[in-house]
């Protein structure tokens, strides 16, 4: 007996990316503002990203249903480690954490492509990218979501990451300077707004350093 | 004082109707080092007594944050109050998930109190030995309540317990009608005073109290030993001598009347605690 499908989905694919570049002192994470459904937008100004707490941010992709119930359960779990550990979490626990949540649910995901971007205990800028289950690695730059087939070999061919498998490890970390790493962020989300249709409207752009959190915002083609 | 045949457990009556072993915990919270709260309409501030055991051990932690617009302050055994202000702080996060917003205080007194009955209803249970002052903001203002072993709870303007909280009760009762309008500044000042009252003559200074402030616009937080050692100062409560520096955390030797259990106080400013 052929087997029966189901006439509904659980899942649904909003759409947009999300870039994050670590630098020796800083961290810029990106995400487009775009959320669609098909071949619908949604809402023009939807934030991906999420602070989940004083040095570690993630940008989220994908399902945002999904993502929005992500970034809760890793806001309340923040809450108790604070409770408990009377500090912060810092960004790598933080990815620790992404990663168990994330496999927690192995076998009902969530529709969810991550990039969790931060500041280490030392000051020094960190990535940490993720699949949909918790598979994750520190790098030193990232692309998730729709346009990330076309950001990530631009991004590979400015700044090209040191493979984890080299030994001794070298620093994930970029060379560039903060201003330099915020317009290659917006130059990537101009390319991939040209071609990737679920990207564009606008881009938020945050950047972590010692002094604290910056934001901007860029405008993008609404086509 | 109370020795009878009707004490060995909290699932037995006594021929006056009286539970015991509940008013046996209620003598614990008599027995801990004092702790007061008092409210205005627009903040609240709790206020305790930290016996330190000796000059070597660290001061027990008397106030948590239970979450930004909530703090408790306990008298009694403060493994109990620990336990709690971990259910408490459960309660609002999971609160704060399901509904995005503050969990409101009464609610919180209310989920308590039930928490409390439970334990004066069981045979294989004891009652908390602890009482807790709970601080909170809700969309109404500032709240003060007290909430004691026998599951009761009421909402006070201010209020005392622990030992010689009598005195600093005598103090709130001349007081507390200015409260209500009360600055935050004000507020702060008349916790100390009664503080003072509570240590019958002993020297007032920042080592010897915590005091931790919630309002409107101002998410609970425990002042630092130096800005409570400034107001002291300038409220001029207290005598001349130098406060003492804040010891390294250490498990405190029992003390026979004061808070059983031992000390965690961590030095550097903290986002939860001290």
């Amino acid at each position: 007996m052929p087997k029966e499908h189901a006439n509904w989905s659980p899942y649904d694919n909003n759409g947009g990316t999300c870039v994050a570049i670590a630098g020796s002192d800083y961290c810029v994470i990106a995400a487009d503002t775009r959320m669609s459904t098909g071949y619908s937008i949604l809402t023009r100004e939807y934030s991906k990203i999420c602070k989940l707490a004083d040095k570690s941010f993630m940008a989220s992709s994908g399902f945002q249903a999904d993502v929005k119930a992500l970034q809760k359960v890793l806001s309340s779990r923040h809450l108790i480690y604070q409770h408990q550990h009377n500090k912060q979490m810092s960004c790598p626990a933080m990815a620790q954490l992404l990663s168990n949540t994330l496999y927690y649910k192995r076998f009902f995901p969530y529709y969810a492509f991550n990039v969790l971007g931060g500041l280490d205990s030392e000051g020094k800028g960190c990535v940490f990218t993720y699949d949909a289950v918790g598979s994750y690695e520190r790098v030193g730059y990232s692309a998730q979501g729709s346009g990330a087939t076309l950001i990530t070999p631009f991004l590979d061919n400015q700044l090209k990451s040191p493979s984890p498998l080299l030994l001794p490890a070298k620093d994930a970390v970029t060379p560039l300077s903060e201003t330099e790493a915020v317009d290659l962020v917006k130059t990537c989300f101009a390319s991939a707004t040209e071609r990737d249709i679920y990207t564009g409207d606008s881009v938020e752009i945050i950047i972590l350093n010692a002094n604290g959190v910056r934001r901007e915002t860029e405008q993008l083609r609404r086509d | 004082m109370f020795r009878n045949q009707y004490d060995t457990d909290v699932t037995t009556w006594s021929p006056a109707g009286r539970l015991f072993q509940v008013e046996y915990a209620m003598e614990a919270v008599k027995q801990g080092s004092a702790a007061i709260g008092l409210r205005s309409k627009t903040h609240a501030v709790l206020a305790c007594v930290n016996k330190a055991n000796s000059e070597l051990s660290s001061h027990q932690r008397k106030i948590f944050k239970v979450d930004d617009h909530i703090g408790v302050a306990i008298a009694g055994l403060t493994a109990d109050g620990r336990v709690l202000s971990r259910y408490m702080r459960s309660e609002c996060i999971n609160y704060g998930y399901t509904y995005e917003s503050p969990l409101p205080v009464g609610r919180l007194v209310v989920q308590l109190a039930d928490k409390a009955q439970v334990c004066t209803q069981r045979s294989w249970k004891r009652p908390y030995g602890v009482g807790l002052l709970v601080a909170g903001l809700d969309e109404s203002g500032a709240h003060l309540y007290y909430n004691c072993p026998s599951g009761n709870y009421f909402e006070y303007q201010a209020f005392a317990i622990g030992s010689r909280s009598q005195a600093a009760k005598t103090y709130l009762e001349r007081k507390f009608e200015s409260f209500p309008e009360s600055s935050r500044d004000d507020l702060i000042k008349d916790a100390l005073f009664a503080i003072r009252e509570t240590l019958q003559g002993e020297k007032l200074t920042s080592s010897v109290c915590t005091v931790a402030v919630v309002g409107v616009g101002e998410a609970f937080s425990i002042l630092d030993q130096a800005t409570v050692q400034a107001l002291i100062n300038e409220f001029e409560i207290s005598g001349e001598e130098a406060p003492a520096t804040a010891s390294v955390a250490e498990e405190g030797a029992g003390d026979a009347a004061a808070d059983q259990g031992g000390a965690a106080a961590e030095e550097e400013a903290a986002p939860m605690d001290i």
